[in-house]
């Protein structure tokens, strides 16, 4: 039989069961605690810049020449969260299809960013957007004027999809 | 009839500045406490409302009173509603007898500062009342009509019976030094010599028994969170529970304004006792006195550090713990403490 002893009186030194030693230690550590440099971030003041990959909220591209968006609606297909309404139009344009209504409901969107992974035309991407208030519901739904956004501030996440998608 | 108005008046107006005074500090407390267990944790803290936070306290209460005054439905009402009353009223009559400074002459007249003066059993009020206070905790479980409120009721109440007697145990070599229940004499006796030399293992008890009275950190079973929800004060809202709030860490300053009237020589300098004559402050002027009321609060703020940083460092008693420490640990020293200290009284003669 091998039997281990794992009693108190085993574990412990003498100082150590008799519990006070030990508690001044601890309050040693915590007031040795409070000088330490702290990590919180002042939020509104300072506001923290993520990078490429960040998933933030889903915008349309803007390019020189107009929206990217041709309406193909696969967007709207891959959208687990049903969060993507677009409705087709046509121009005389060379690129003769744009989306008329495009909108992405923010209040069902998860941000998973398989819209961005299936656009055939790298028109919508993650944005670095992560401050998103809304007073009611209907202001949560985003139309075409919230979702443009000029190409030139989108560089980063255009950067990263070139390197890894 | 009209001395006796005159004083009427007189007491009215000490207790209300002592009220007033008590719940800024118990409000202060809160904020020093969430600002202390921030640093601890690495964080900042509330520094947000007014500068440096400080009216933080003042935007909690203003919430909590615009809060929903919830009363669950099978609770009884009456009692549910008295026990938050029961706590906040005992916590704040227990400042009456508790001298913060010495006294003060007004037109030839010698007026005590403290509320209640010359009660000759000043420590026995002081243990009596807070019996009272486990009323209003035990009320409150039992009301709410919830199990996780029974609960915290039920430990609280046995928690305090059984650290009352260490408590009270502990207060006795005091009394047997100072030869007196009188605070006022007591906090004047220890001029040169405080109490602590002489009671150092009473000290000790006194600290850990008055730690597991205020419900504070490593004995907060009643409350235990993660086990109980709330405790007695799940089924509160509103300011029903900011009243709780606040008898809680009023209950912590009477603690520590005890431990220093007992032990760490109330209003007396340390090392310097004669430090007021030297400044040149007159017996019983305005000016000693706010001398001496700042010293006592220093004393007490000191403490009430000391009970924050003990509860972000000790982590909880389980609850056989803490009836074996109550009982089987702190008791016999408290005896022993006395048996020593009368011991000692008897061969030496006197202090």
């Amino acid at each position: 039989m091998n039997i281990t002893q794992n009693t108190e009186a085993q574990r412990m030194s003498f100082w150590e069961r008799l519990y006070l030693p030990e508690i001044v230690r601890g309050l040693g550590i915590t007031l040795r605690q409070m000088f330490k440099p702290k990590f919180t971030r002042q939020y509104p003041e300072e506001r923290w810049e993520p990078l490429g990959s960040y998933r933030g909220r889903p915008v349309l591209v803007l390019d020189e020449d107009g929206e990217r968006c041709v309406a193909c609606g696969l967007c709207s297909r891959v959208c687990p969260a049903l969060a993507i309404e677009v409705q087709a139009a046509e121009t005389e344009r060379e690129k003769e299809r744009y989306p008329v209504k495009f909108e992405i409901n923010m209040l069902r969107c998860i941000y998973c960013g398989y819209c961005e992974e299936v656009c055939p035309e790298e028109a919508i991407v993650m944005s670095k957007d992560y401050e998103l208030v809304f007073e009611d519901r209907e202001s949560a739904i985003f139309g075409k004027e919230q979702l443009l956004v000029p190409i030139a501030q989108l560089q980063d996440r255009l950067e990263f999809l070139r390197r890894y998608k | 009839m009209a001395d006796f108005l005159v004083q009427l008046v007189i007491a009215f107006v000490k207790a209300f500045l002592v009220v007033n005074t008590v719940l800024l500090a118990a409000a202060t407390l809160v904020y020093v406490e969430r600002r202390v267990a921030a640093w601890i944790q690495d964080r900042i803290g509330p520094n947000r409302v007014g500068p440096f936070g400080l009216l933080q306290p003042f935007a909690d209460v203003i919430k909590l009173y615009f809060k929903e005054d919830l009363v669950p439905a099978l609770a009884d009402r009456t009692y549910h509603r008295l026990a938050p009353l029961i706590s906040i009223a005992v916590a704040l009559s227990l400042y009456a007898v508790i001298p913060i400074a010495d006294s003060i002459i007004v037109g030839g007249e010698r007026i005590p500062i403290s509320v209640a003066p010359g009660i000759n059993v000043g420590v026995l009020y002081i243990l009596a009342m807070t019996s009272i206070g486990v009323y209003g905790i035990v009320l409150a479980g039992w009301a709410s009509n919830n199990k996780y409120s029974l609960l915290g009721g039920l430990r609280s109440s046995a928690q305090m019976i059984s650290y009352e007697l260490a408590l009270g145990l502990s207060i006795v070599g005091v009394v047997m030094v100072a030869g007196t229940l009188d605070l006022s004499e007591i906090v004047a006796r220890q001029k040169y010599v405080w109490n602590i030399v002489y009671q150092p293992l009473g000290f000790l008890l006194f600290l850990i028994a008055s730690f597991a009275e205020t419900n504070r950190a490593p004995f907060d079973l009643p409350e235990a969170e993660p086990e109980l929800v709330g405790g007695y004060h799940t089924e509160y809202s509103g300011m029903k529970f900011g009243l709780f709030f606040l008898a809680e860490y009023s209950n912590m300053v009477v603690a520590s304004l005890m431990m220093v009237t007992l032990f760490l020589g109330g209003w007396h300098v340390p090392f310097i006792p004669d430090l007021p004559q030297w400044l040149g402050l007159q017996e019983g002027s305005v000016g000693l006195v706010l001398f001496q009321a700042g010293v006592t609060l220093s004393k007490t703020a000191v403490l009430l550090f000391f009970f924050i940083w003990v509860r972000w460092t000790v982590p909880r008693f389980r609850y056989d713990q803490l009836m074996r420490l109550g009982w089987r640990v702190l008791l016999p020293l408290a005896l022993l403490n006395i048996v020593v200290t009368g011991a000692l009284l008897l061969f030496l003669g006197s202090v």
